[in-house]
C-alpha cells in the first residue's frame, strides 16, 4: 500500500512538473500565444498512446504464442490506457483548432488517422464485451489486435498521402515546423512524464484485471 | 493389455481442459492400444465430447499432451454430434470433396464403394438436405472412413437412429474392429454397439472414474450411465 | 495434398454452392444498386463536382456490401459443424482461407463489374476508355476487402451480435483500401484520365501485409 502511494506521488510529481514547465518555462509562441501550450500536452499524449498500443500489440503476440492469461490482461490494460490517451489527443486537437483556425475539426492528416486508430481500438474493446468465454475472448481479441496494429501504419500512410494533397489547416505546425531549444526540452520532458503516467496506469489496470479474473474464477467454482 | 513396447494408438497424458474457471477435463491420463474398441461412458457434461474432440485435434487442451501412434499427424476418422457434411451438396459431392481434400487415391472408386456399403448408392445424386437423420449419419460415417483411418472416434453415433441404422452401424464397426482399426466412442447405455467394446472408461466431472476390460464391469458401467 | 490443391478443391465447393443457389450474389448486387441509386438522390449526380466524390461513394457502397456479404462466410460452416470436417481433412488450415478468400474476391468482382454500367449512367462518367485500369483497381481493392473480411468474419462468427460486429470491425480496418481505391478511381474517371501508380502500389502493399498476416495467424482464427 505504501509503495503504491509513493509511486503515485512520483508519477504525479512528474506530470505536475511537466505541466508547470509547459506553462512557465517554455516561452510563449509568437503567433498563437497561450493556446499553443496545449501542444505539449496533445503531442506527448499522442506518443504515449502509440506506445501503449505497441505494448498491446506485444501482449497480443505473446498471448497467441504463449497463451498465458497475463498477456491477455496486459493487452486489455494497454488498449484501454492507450485509448484514454488518444481520446485526449482527439479532444485537445479541436480545442487548439477553434481559436486558431475558427473551426473545430480540420482534416489534418495526423488527427484523421488518430481518429481511425481510436475507432479500431474501440472495436477491440467492443469485441471483448461480445465474447463470453474467457479463453476465446482472449484469443479472438489478440488476433484482432494484431490485425489492427498492422493496419495502423497503412492508415497513417494512406491518409497522409492522399488527404494532404487537399490543403487543410495543419494542427500545431505540422512536421516541418521547428521547435526552439527550450521548447524542445520541455516537449521531451512532457513526453517522458506522459510515458511514466502511461506505465503507471497500465500497471494499475493490469493488476485490476488479474484480480477480476481471480474473482470470476472463484465465483464460478462457488456456483458449482 | 497391449504388448510391451507397442506404440499406443492414442495416449492422453494429464490432459486438462479449462473453459474460464470450469474444468471440462481434469488430469485425464489414458492409453488406448491398437485394435482396442473402447467405450467412453458418463453423464452429459462429464467431458466425453471434449475428450474426443481433443483426440481428433479439433480442440486444444489447456495442459497435457495427446500423442497418436507415436507421431502427431495421421488423420483420424471423426464422427461428431453434428453431421459435418454439407446439406446443399449431394452425397456423392460431399464424399468426393472430402476424399479429394484428404488425398484419397482413386477417390471416385473409393466413394462409389462407400456409397454401396452404406446403401446410399441410389440416392447419391440427391442433396443431403433431403436425407433422413439415419441416412445423414451414414454419410457422416462414410466421410469418416474415406481415408481408411487406423483410429476412429465417434461421439454418440447412435443418437436419433432407428434400429435398422443402429444395426448397420454395429455391423460396420464390427468389421472395422476385426480389421484392426482402433475405435474410441462415447455411448449412452447398452445397445448392439456397446456389445462390441473390449473396454469401458467412465468419466465423471472431467476425470476418469473407472476403467475396465471385464465384461461384467462393462455392463454395469453402461447401465449406470444410462440410468443417470 | 498441398495447400494450393486443397484450396482449389475447396474453391470448387464454394463456387458450386453459391452458383447453385445464387442467394449471396443476388442479394449483394441488389443491395449495392440500391445504395448507389439512393446516394445519387442526395446530390446532383451529373455535376462536375460529382466526379470528385462519386468514386468514393462507389467504393463505400462496395464496402457496405462486402460487410454484409461476408457474414455467412464462416457462419454457414457452423450449422452442421462442417468447419471441423474441413479442419480434419486439410493438412494446412490456410487452404480453407485461400479458398474462401478467392471465392469472396470473385463474388465482389462480379458485383463490381455488374455495377459499373449503372454507375456510369447515373453519374455520367466514361468507364470504357479506362476499363482495364479500373479492373486492376477493382481486383486489388476487392482482394484487400476480402482479406480483411474473411479473417474478421472468422472472428465475428464466434461472437455475439455478429451482424453488427463484422461491419464495426471491418470498416475502420479497411480505411486505407477505401482511401487508396477511391483516389485511384477519381483519377481514372477524370475528364483527362490519369493513373495513380502510387495508389496501385499501396493497395498491393495492403494485400501483401494482410495475406501474410492471414498465413501466419489463420489456424488460430479457426481454433476451438
Amino acid at each position: 500500500m505504501g509503495k503504491r502511494v509513493v509511486t503515485a506521488a512520483i508519477v504525479f510529481a512528474f506530470v505536475a512538473t511537466a505541466t508547470y514547465a509547459s506553462f512557465y518555462i517554455a516561452p510563449t509562441e509568437r503567433t498563437m500565444g497561450l493556446i499553443q501550450k496545449i501542444f505539449y500536452f496533445h503531442a506527448s499524449c499522442a506518443w504515449a498512446g502509440m506506445t501503449a498500443f505497441l505494448v498491446c500489440f506485444a501482449g497480443n503476440l505473446l498471448y497467441v504464442w504463449r497463451r498465458g492469461d497475463k498477456w491477455d490482461a496486459l493487452g486489455v490494460a494497454s488498449a484501454e490506457v492507450g485509448l484514454a490517451f488518444i481520446t485526449i489527443v482527439l479532444i485537445t486537437g479541436p480545442i487548439w483548432a477553434k481559436p486558431v483556425w475558427g473551426i473545430w475539426w480540420t482534416w489534418d492528416a495526423r488527427l484523421t488517422s488518430t481518429f481511425v486508430l481510436w475507432l479500431l481500438y474501440i472495436s477491440y474493446l467492443l469485441l471483448r464485451t461480445l465474447v463470453e468465454e474467457p479463453d476465446r475472448r482472449a484469443l479472438l481479441s489478440a488476433l484482432f489486435g494484431i490485425f489492427a496494429f498492422l493496419d495502423v501504419p497503412l492508415v497513417f500512410g494512406a491518409i497522409r498521402w492522399w488527404r494532404t494533397q487537399h490543403p487543410a489547416p495543419v494542427i500545431m505546425g505540422g512536421p516541418g515546423s521547428g521547435l526552439e531549444p527550450t521548447m524542445r526540452k520541455v516537449f521531451f520532458f512532457n513526453v517522458l512524464a506522459m510515458h511514466i503516467l502511461m506505465g503507471f496506469l497500465i500497471a494499475a489496470r493490469y493488476g485490476l484485471e488479474r484480480l477480476r479474473c481471480e474473482v470470476e474464477a472463484i465465483q464460478r467454482e462457488e456456483v458449482l | 493389455m497391449s504388448a510391451p513396447g507397442a506404440a499406443a494408438a492414442i495416449r492422453f497424458d494429464r490432459i486438462d481442459k479449462r473453459y474460464g474457471g470450469i474444468y471440462a477435463l481434469r488430469r485425464v491420463s489414458l492409453e488406448i492400444a491398437k485394435g482396442e474398441c473402447v467405450v467412453l461412458c458418463g453423464r452429459n457434461g462429464s467431458g466425453k465430447t471434449t475428450l474426443l474432440r481433443i483426440a481428433a485435434g479439433l480442440v486444444r487442451s489447456s495442459a497435457g499432451t495427446v500423442t497418436r501412434d507415436g507421431e502427431r499427424f495421421a488423420p483420424v476418422g471423426f464422427v461428431g454430434h453434428a453431421t459435418m457434411v454439407y446439406d446443399e451438396l449431394t452425397a456423392e459431392e460431399n464424399l468426393l470433396l472430402f476424399g479429394r481434400l484428404l488425398g484419397v487415391p482413386e477417390v471416385a472408386a473409393r466413394v462409389n464403394g462407400l456409397l454401396e456399403e452404406t446403401g446410399l448408392y441410389e440416392r447419391r445424386a440427391s442433396l443431403l438436405r433431403t436425407f433422413s437423420r439415419g441416412m445423414r449419419q451414414r454419410v457422416a460415417v462414410a466421410r469418416a472412413l474415406l481415408h481408411r483411418p487406423s483410429l476412429l472416434l465417434l461421439d454418440e453415433p447412435a443418437t436419433g437412429l432407428d434400429s435398422l441404422s443402429v444395426s448397420w452401424l454395429a455391423r460396420t464397426l464390427q468389421q472395422l474392429r476385426d480389421s484392426g482399426c482402433t475405435i474410441l466412442l462415447s455411448l449412452h447405455g447398452e445397445s448392439e454397439i456397446s456389445a462390441l467394446a473390449t473396454r469401458a472408461v467412465r468419466l465423471e466431472a472431467g476425470a476418469v472414474e473407472a476403467d475396465s476390460t471385464s465384461g461384467a464391469d462393462l455392463k454395469t458401467m453402461l447401465t449406470f450411465s444410462a440410468a443417470k | 495434398m498441398s495447400v494450393l490443391s486443397n484450396a482449389a478443391v475447396l474453391l470448387g465447393k464454394e463456387l458450386r454452392t453459391e452458383f447453385r443457389s445464387r442467394e449471396l450474389l443476388t442479394t449483394t448486387i441488389v443491395f449495392v444498386v440500391m445504395v448507389i441509386i439512393l446516394f445519387s438522390f442526395t446530390f446532383n449526380s451529373f455535376s462536375e463536382d460529382s466526379r470528385r466524390f462519386a468514386p468514393g461513394l462507389l467504393w463505400l457502397s462496395f464496402l457496405f456490401a462486402a460487410s454484409l456479404m461476408l457474414q455467412p462466410c464462416f457462419l454457414r460452416e457452423q450449422s452442421n459443424d462442417t468447419l471441423s470436417a474441413l479442419r480434419l481433412s486439410v493438412s494446412d488450415a490456410f487452404a480453407i482461407f485461400l479458398a474462401k478468400l478467392a471465392a469472396n474476391t470473385l463474388f465482389l468482382l462480379i458485383t463490381e463489374i455488374l455495377l459499373l454500367p449503372i454507375f456510369a449512367a447515373l453519374y455520367n462518367v466514361q468507364v470504357v476508355p479506362v476499363l482495364h485500369w479500373l479492373l486492376l483497381v477493382f481486383v486489388l481493392g476487392s482482394l484487400g476487402v476480402s482479406l480483411a473480411g474473411t479473417a474478421l468474419s472468422a472472428i465475428s462468427a464466434q461472437a455475439r451480435m455478429r451482424e453488427l460486429l463484422l461491419p464495426l470491425l471491418l470498416l475502420p480496418l479497411l480505411t486505407p483500401v477505401l482511401v487508396a481505391s477511391a483516389e485511384v478511381t477519381v483519377g481514372l474517371l477524370d475528364r483527362n484520365p490519369y493513373m495513380q501508380w502510387k495508389g496501385v502500389g499501396f493497395l498491393a502493399l495492403f494485400d501483401v501485409v494482410f495475406l501474410t498476416a492471414l498465413w501466419l495467424f489463420g489456424e488460430y482464427l479457426l481454433e476451438e
